[in-house]
């Protein structure tokens, strides 16, 4: 054996070893490294009660609704909103006081960051809007909801219960 | 590969391709940016956010590519010994730096108005930073040592350890949820992106290539320079001693 060759096998070994023990590492880590939990995980109760996590998911068609109060954030006037979020298995009650972000609206995926009180709703302090990898013009998007086939090939569901 | 093994040919070839290579940067850039910028459609959801894109997601490339590019130079320099590889391992690292820079830079900008948070520690964003830092030590490696050739070889070292973070950076958006949507090109069931936003993005794609390879040449051709330099002082030096008369040192 060359020592190029026993250098290139000496390589190799050790770059295969490191390569497992990420993976391993990774593996171990894999509830750690998710950024949102989806509705699921938290009616299963995989989720530990009163912790802090975050919730992702879509917002459910026909659920968001004002709360009374306003509040001042930023020198911008915000709501108190309440919303469900759902990975269209099962869906979770969020309630929420500040700025939304110019995406939110309903079918739209969000992760709202909090925790989730003694009667099952989720009290966010904080909700970020996921977009989705679908890019388009507007006309586009357009045509295919005139069309009917906007479910096909418009935007998949976003977020939850991966 | 070992027709290049003579550090001088590649410069020869480097000199000859040059040119091309910078012309092909600003002809791409030329058709390209006016495309992303002016021509291209705004998104049905981003409105003119989206042209954001254009200069993030192949900045990502480019600093994924790069770092491969690194690695591949630093495996070559550890193994076979190949001249050039510690040489390309130096010139490339700061370029595919700046080229994550860039990406963290517009990510953050994109996130703010579409997101509503200038950063998230979701898998994808923490992995691009780490890809960052693992730039910033192969660069301070490479010149921690008095001695050039010690210093080259622990960074090709690191380079490599660092090659994992590779691809865990493409498919962290698929392995974990991540507020980073997942890929939008290169993905199983072909591109989600309309052809009309598709395409100036991959000349993009192909002007920050052609950009990279101009700037490569360069830099590996000035690292060879002063490489020479150095050795040319050191002679002199060297000679200088010799030449002067014993005990001169001592005045």
């Amino acid at each position: 054996m060359t020592r190029k060759r026993r250098r290139l096998t000496l390589a190799l070994l050790a770059l295969s070893a490191l390569a497992v023990a990420t993976a391993l590492v990774l593996n171990a880590f894999q509830d750690s490294i998710v950024f949102f939990r989806s509705p699921s995980d938290v009616v299963e109760r995989k989720v530990p009660a009163a912790s802090r996590f975050r919730l992702g998911g879509l917002v459910e068609e026909g659920s968001v609704r004002r709360l009374d109060g306003e509040a001042t954030t930023g020198g911008r006037r915000s709501a108190a909103v309440a919303f469900r979020v759902t990975d269209l298995k099962h869906s979770v009650e969020v309630r929420f006081t500040g700025i939304l972000p110019d995406l939110f609206r309903e079918g739209q995926g969000v992760v709202a960051e909090g925790r989730l009180g003694g009667d099952g709703v989720f009290e966010a302090t904080e909700v970020l809007a996921k977009h989705d990898e679908t890019y388009m013009p507007p006309e586009v998007a357009d045509a295919l909801k005139r069309a009917g086939r906007w479910q096909e090939e418009g935007p998949k569901s976003q977020g939850g219960g991966k | 590969m070992h027709r290049f093994a003579n550090p001088s040919r590649f410069l020869r070839l480097g000199q000859a391709v040059l040119p091309w290579s910078a012309g092909l940067t600003v002809l791409l850039l030329a058709i390209g940016v006016p495309w992303a910028l002016l021509v291209a459609p705004p998104d049905y959801q981003q409105g003119e956010s989206v042209r954001i894109m254009y200069v993030h997601v192949p900045a990502a490339w480019m600093a994924m590519f790069v770092y491969t590019t690194v690695a591949a130079a630093s495996a070559s320099a550890l193994i076979w010994r190949h001249p050039l590889g510690d040489l390309i391992a130096r010139a490339a690292s700061p370029v595919g730096a700046w080229f994550t820079v860039l990406t963290l830079v517009t990510g953050s900008l994109w996130g703010k108005p579409m997101w509503g948070a200038w950063w998230v520690w979701d898998a994808r964003l923490t992995s691009v930073l780490v890809l960052l830092f693992l730039y910033l030590g192969h660069i301070a490696l490479a010149n921690a040592f008095e001695d050039a050739g010690r210093g080259e070889k622990a960074a090709a070292v690191l380079a490599l350890v660092g090659f994992v973070n590779v691809p865990i950076i493409k498919w962290s958006v698929d392995w974990w949820n991540t507020l980073h949507q997942p890929a939008s090109v290169a993905r199983l069931g072909g591109p989600s992106i309309h052809p009309a936003m598709l395409w100036p993005l991959l000349v993009m794609g192909l002007a920050f290539t052609a950009f990279f390879v101009t700037l490569l040449l360069m830099r590996v051709r000035s690292e060879f320079l002063g490489r020479k330099l150095r050795a040319l002082r050191l002679t002199q030096a060297a000679q200088g001693m010799a030449e002067a008369p014993a005990g001169a040192e001592v005045s």
